[in-house]
């Protein structure tokens, strides 16, 4: 860690520490908690259905998907393969997230400036996908998905949903 | 978002089967939101709640009795849940952001015991139920 002097206004000297910027720190368990189960996960499966949810649960985030075609239905949306494809995507890109838990913030911030300066969407968003995540999980992994599990994820989704925000202006 | 007729026959079909198992789901989801959302605990001093704790399964039955009657109610809920509302803004104060937590911790908890049930249209029409309680129990803020 860095150290810096600051010099106040009346000429007393301060001397800071300057903090790695790891906003978010994941314990030994959480990581644990996270990495097994997303061993198991299939990321084109559950990736499509985070998506198509999101879209069906949540109808105005449909506003950024004009040029998928049908959304006019919870069949038409769960069925659409951009969606399904998309949804891949998005996951894959999470997926990211699972490998650098340490290094969110810089893992997304291109994302992020993507995000805010192409896409123009709303970090609201992020949090949305992020507790749908979470849903889709817990129907594929009953068992697994105990409170402790979700902790983590919770964790990991607000993490994200924050470094994916961290470069909006 | 007003329920559509459909939604509310889903809401109450999953709640028939739910049976008497509402409040275990309740405390489940009680218990989820105090680990995820450890902010979640400050209203809570005067109880234990390490996980199997008495006292949350009791409060766990509490949250249920009321879902339950919301369930009830769903052509009037602001006055079949007035009640409640006075009761969580007057006297305990709790911030509103806090309903929204509880509820997504819900969803998880039913998603996880029902993953048969819980369709997308099925998760959307709880997803209203819920937020159209959240905004009844917040009537009282004014």
């Amino acid at each position: 860690m860095e150290k810096q002097q600051h010099r106040l206004a009346f000429g007393t000297l301060v001397i800071t520490s300057k903090l790695p910027d790891t906003m978010v720190h994941f314990t030994a368990e959480e990581k644990a908690a996270v990495v097994s189960l997303w061993a198991k996960v299939n990321v084109e499966l559950v990736g499509g259905e985070v998506l198509g949810r999101l879209l069906v649960v949540y109808p105005w985030t449909q506003r950024f998907f004009d040029n998928f075609g049908n959304l006019s239905s919870e069949s038409a949306i769960m069925g659409n393969p951009k969606v399904k494809a998309h949804g891949k995507k998005v996951l894959t890109s999470f997926g990211n997230a699972v490998k650098h838990m340490d290094d969110l913030k810089d893992t997304f911030a291109e994302l992020s400036e993507l995000h805010c300066d192409k896409m123009h969407v709303d970090p609201e968003n992020f949090k949305l996908l992020g507790n749908m995540i979470l849903i889709v999980l817990a129907t594929h992994f009953s068992k697994e998905f105990t409170p402790q599990v979700q902790a983590a994820w919770q964790k990991l989704t607000t993490a994200v949903a924050n470094a994916l925000a961290h470069r909006y202006h | 978002m007003v329920l559509s007729a459909a939604e509310r026959a889903a809401v109450r079909a999953l709640w028939t089967k739910l049976g008497t198992n509402v409040g275990v789901y309740a405390t489940e989801a009680l218990e989820r939101t105090f680990l995820a959302f450890p902010t979640t605990k400050t209203y809570f001093p005067h109880l234990d709640l390490t996980p199997g704790s008495a006292q949350v399964k009791a409060h766990g039955q509490k949250v249920a009795d009321a879902l339950t009657r919301a369930v009830a109610h769903l052509d009037d809920l602001p006055t079949a849940l007035w009640a409640l509302s006075d009761l969580h803004v007057r006297q305990l104060r709790v911030d509103p952001v806090n309903f929204k937590l509880l509820g997504h911790c819900l969803l998880v908890t039913l998603a996880r015991h029902y993953p048969g049930d819980f369709s997308p249209a099925m998760h959307a029409s709880l997803e209203k139920f819920l937020s159209h309680v959240i905004s009844a129990l917040a009537t009282s803020y004014g």
